[in-house]
């Protein structure tokens, strides 16, 4: 398999003209706001000098080109900015925050795929039957909530009415974070599952009928044993694509909900510092952020190789 | 060009009619849709015959009060009738998510389909600008739009537009990577039609419906990302009733209140399932071949 | 089919396969069809497509497609009924008793799976091996179909290989559990011309070394004669002729036979002029009462078309299902 994950650095650096793209697009959307950006950070009512001072502080007063050029000599050095609101370096509250959001999403992907695998294995084993209609039923009720809704509502039914879990928060233990990220996890699980619930019922269908299921039925395969070795991985090959293009747009969904859920990770770290017109922050979390999806994008499809051993992707078709 | 020309380039593409198996209005799906929809529409015009209360009028004497005969969903913590702002919500996020869609649409739309069409530069240009955009999560970029363009409704539609017009912009350009290798458009071309006429006058009915149909699902994330902004404060501003905001409001009563924020958010599902189904039945009107 | 001597491997009677509606409307697309298969015996099912050969197949198999049904009819393996059994026991003998091969080796092996490891998975369900001994003789049965290198290749995937070692491959799958019956649907179809004759020549020798039987479904009259000893000709659904493959060939008793035999090329005569039956076989939903082939049949009288004419023994060892089967006694030379 080692051959065929050739495609992987000619990826890394096609990413790079992206990224370029990106850091253009944060820093002038960042830097075009009409008027002067100090004068947002300190208020109406700040004196001239105090003005001068943190645009002379900030680069300010340097023409808009050269301040981006001063970025990206500072993003090549590591050096994301300081934070005005935390007075400390981005890059450490990025790299403080950055695991509990992995976190949260590593929690909610294992919740999405427990969530989803058996209900779409129940709804494509009985298509147009009763199960498969309550399945797609739920996939429908599914995409129509709004995310924080369905985390408000989680708190509502198991935190504030059950009792069962803490209405936000982090913790202090390890095993406490994980206890407080579970209802968090479970909203976006429950964001992600329509999407993987569709595509996967609509591959287990497929699978089921092909030639492959039958001979293995005319070995004698049923039921798990039959899922286990020959539908499973088959099935999974187109989802895995459509679950990673997926992934960018629910990224965006963890900054909301670790609002909604007060967990103190990127999300939170990015929402806040919109707020508070934290200018360097927002900038370097928005690059951070984008960066991820793109080794996410790029690990999917490492992740997709790994499980079709037809799929080549250094090949130059695909070029 | 030759009239024989034109007319067997006519002959040889397929026709915009509907092509579905049934009609429009056998179809459960969209007349489902279209009931679902209505009544929202009807429901936000009418919004002011519908209800004597003001949405933004404050009456702090009946804060919080529960669901009764006169506010049958109870009033919210300014005393405003959380039913009444319901109502008016709808006009907001029904519109704006309505209005939302319209700029993508066409600006992706036209770039898509002169990109797939042309190829070349314009359509290498045009793919790198989209994978840029990409990169983004949605929700990351749409949030840090408005915040700089400041909170308000014209901030909203500039953000979405700048963010979702690649969507068009993709499968338009892959309509159209298809269509011009049609017979017809060949044919066409060799009798000497410009390219204007055969993109507007014959390519853009066939290869519009797809876009058309992912404008419905677009509309709901719009919505959703519209009520999300207000859930955040960065939307419309308060004290405008907005479905997301109100949220926010409830979100503090959710002990003692909860309906407060429950009832907008199933407003929203409702709104989303309805625009759903819509799209499907719209789906299944326009490309019966392409069975979901 | 008059089996030889002692009880049958195979008995299929009066199979009527087709899809279930309610209100007796049930649509048939394999009409009551009956056949034996002895020990050892190596029987073709001949027809075109939609003929109803390979549903027949499956239906023995319990392959049946999503929707179609048995709708009638008994189906016995070595003296137990298939159709009633548990699904559980059912289940237990495909592999060790009854295996099966089909047509396309590339879409009937699982793309993600090594060939190795796919054949070696009947034996380590049905006869208990751990995964190393399955592995060792899945090797073996590669190297048996004639598979070069085998130990190398058993790491391989279905869509490293080619053709003709895909449908080896499906074949050491089939016989690993040294099953009793084997059935093929169309085997050799997909392949070289070249290599169809060497696949044939594997499935007799391996017959022959296990005492295996052979139910071998094919439209191509060539492939049969080569291999099977008795054949069974189906048209829409019927069975219209049955008998030693050598005497049918040269004496048809049905119509479709002989028009088969005159619209197929022989090497050996090239000069013969290629006659084609005339018109197309019946939709499954408006088959003609009565014979099914009367509306292209040359020998058609008025009683053809009023009932089904029945399978009938018109020789010693010959069954045919035609009213007028004693006007076609010419010998095809």
């Amino acid at each position: 398999m080692l051959d065929r994950l050739r495609f992987v650095p000619g990826r890394l650096l096609q990413a790079i003209p992206v990224l370029f793209g990106v850091t253009l697009i944060v820093f002038f959307m960042v830097h075009l706001l009409p008027g002067n950006p100090a004068v947002a950070i300190l208020g109406q009512t700040a004196t001239p000098e105090r003005v001068a001072a943190l645009s002379k502080q900030l680069g300010l007063d340097q023409p808009l080109w050269d301040q981006y050029l001063l970025f990206m000599k500072h993003l090549f050095q590591g050096n994301l900015g300081t934070s005005i609101t935390y007075q400390r370096p981005v890059s450490e509250l990025v790299f403080q925050d950055f695991p509990i959001t992995l976190s949260l999403l590593l929690f909610a992907l294992v919740l999405s795929l427990a969530i989803s695998v058996p209900l779409a294995a129940l709804a494509a084993t009985a298509p147009g039957r009763g199960r498969d209609l309550g399945v797609r039923a739920f996939t429908l009720l599914g995409q129509g909530m709004p995310q924080f809704w369905v985390g408000i509502m989680l708190i509502l039914l198991l935190a504030v009415k059950a009792g069962l879990f803490p209405v936000g928060g982090y913790g202090e233990t390890w095993g406490e974070h994980w206890y407080y990220l579970f209802l968090p996890a479970l909203t976006l699980a429950i964001a992600m599952c329509p999407t993987v619930i569709r595509s996967l019922r609509a591959s287990t269908i497929n699978v089921l009928g092909s030639d492959y299921v039958g001979t293995a039925r005319s070995k004698g395969a049923a039921g798990a044993g039959l899922f286990r070795l020959h539908v499973l991985r088959n099935a999974a090959i187109p989802t895995v694509s459509i679950v990673g293009v997926n992934l960018g747009y629910l990224i965006g969904g963890t900054l909301v909900i670790e609002k909604v859920f007060a967990v103190p990770g990127l999300g939170s770290l990015m929402i806040n510092a919109i707020l508070a017109r934290d200018f360097p922050t927002i900038q370097a979390v928005a690059l951070f952020v984008a960066l991820f999806v793109i080794v996410i994008g790029i690990l999917t499809d490492v992740v997709y190789t790994a499980i079709d051993p037809r799929v080549d992707l250094s090949s130059k078709e695909f070029a | 060009m030759t009239t024989a020309v034109v007319r067997a380039s006519r002959a040889m593409r397929r026709p915009v009619r509907s092509r579905a198996l049934k009609p429009w209005y056998r179809n459960g799906t969209l007349v489902a849709g279209l009931v679902i929809v209505g009544l929202l529409v009807l429901v936000a015009l009418l919004a002011p015959l519908l209800t004597p209360y003001d949405p933004i009028a404050q009456d702090l004497e009946h804060a919080l009060a529960s669901p009764s005969g006169a506010h049958w969903l109870g009033t919210d913590k300014y005393g405003r009738d959380v039913l009444t702002r319901l109502m008016y919500g709808a006009r907001i996020d029904l519109r704006v998510g309505f209005l939302a869609v319209l700029i993508p649409f066409v600006v992706g739309s036209v770039l898509g389909a002169l990109a797939g069409y042309f190829g070349g530069w314009f359509d290498t240009v045009v793919m790198r600008v989209v994978d840029v955009f990409f990169a983004f999560p949605f929700y990351v970029l749409v949030i840090v739009l408005v915040f700089v363009l400041g909170a308000g409704e014209s901030s909203i539609y500039l953000a979405i537009a700048t963010v979702s017009w690649v969507s068009y912009a993709k499968i338009l350009r892959g309509e159209l990577l298809v269509a011009k290798k049609q017979d017809w458009v060949i044919a066409a071309r060799l009798g000497g039609m410009s390219h204007g006429r055969i993109l507007l006058r014959h390519i853009a009915p066939n290869v519009l419906s797809q876009a058309l149909i992912y404008a419905m699902s677009d509309i709901v994330m719009d919505i959703m990302a519209i009520v999300t902004l207000g859930y955040l404060g960065l939307g419309i501003a308060p004290p405008t009733a907005e479905w997301g905001s109100m949220i926010l409001d409830g979100q503090e009563f959710i002990t003692t209140q909860w309906q407060q924020a429950t009832i907008p958010g199933l407003a929203v599902v409702v709104t989303s399932l309805g625009l759903s189904f819509l799209g499907d039945g719209l789906s299944d009107l326009l490309t019966p071949e392409r069975r979901r | 089919m008059i089996p030889e001597s002692g009880a049958p491997l195979l008995r299929v009677q009066d199979l009527t396969i087709g899809i279930r509606r309610p209100g007796g409307r049930s649509v048939a697309i394999v009409e009551d069809v009956s056949f034996d298969v002895d020990p050892g015996q190596r029987l073709g099912i001949v027809g075109e497509s939609g003929s109803g050969k390979s549903l027949t197949l499956r239906a023995v198999a319990g392959l049946l497609p999503r929707g179609v049904e048995v709708l009638s009819g008994r189906v016995e393996f070595a003296g137990r009924d298939l159709l009633t059994m548990p699904a559980k026991d059912r289940r237990a003998l495909m592999g060790p008793q009854i295996a099966m091969i089909f047509q396309e080796p590339m879409t009937a092996l699982n793309p993600v799976m090594r060939v190795g490891d796919q054949i070696a998975e009947g034996p380590r369900r049905h006869l208990g091996m751990s995964a190393k001994e399955a592995g060792e003789l899945a090797v073996s049965m590669m190297a048996r179909t004639g598979i070069p290198d085998p130990a190398r290749r058993a790491k391989a995937y279905p869509h490293e290989l080619s053709g003709g070692l895909r449908q080896r491959i499906m074949i050491a799958m089939a016989v690993s559990c040294g099953p009793r019956l084997l059935l093929c649907d169309e085997p050799t179809t997909a392949l070289d011309v070249t290599v169809q004759l060497q696949v044939l020549k594997l499935l007799e020798k391996l017959c022959d070394d296990t005492g295996a039987s052979l139910v071998f479904v094919t439209h191509d009259l060539a492939v049969v004669n080569q291999t099977c000893s008795e054949l069974a000709v189906m048209y829409a659904g019927h069975i219209v002729e049955a008998g030693r493959v050598k005497d049918t060939f040269r004496q048809p008793r049905h119509p479709y036979t002989r028009g088969l035999l005159e619209s197929a090329p022989d090497f050996d005569r090239p000069e013969r002029e290629l006659i084609p039956i005339p018109g197309f076989p019946p939709n499954v939903a408006d088959r003609p009462s009565g014979c099914p082939f009367a509306p292209r049949c040359g020998y058609v009288r008025d009683h053809c078309t009023e009932a089904v004419p029945p399978l009938e023994e018109v020789l010693p060892g010959r069954l045919a299902a035609c009213y007028e089967s004693d006007r076609l006694v010419e010998v095809l030379a």
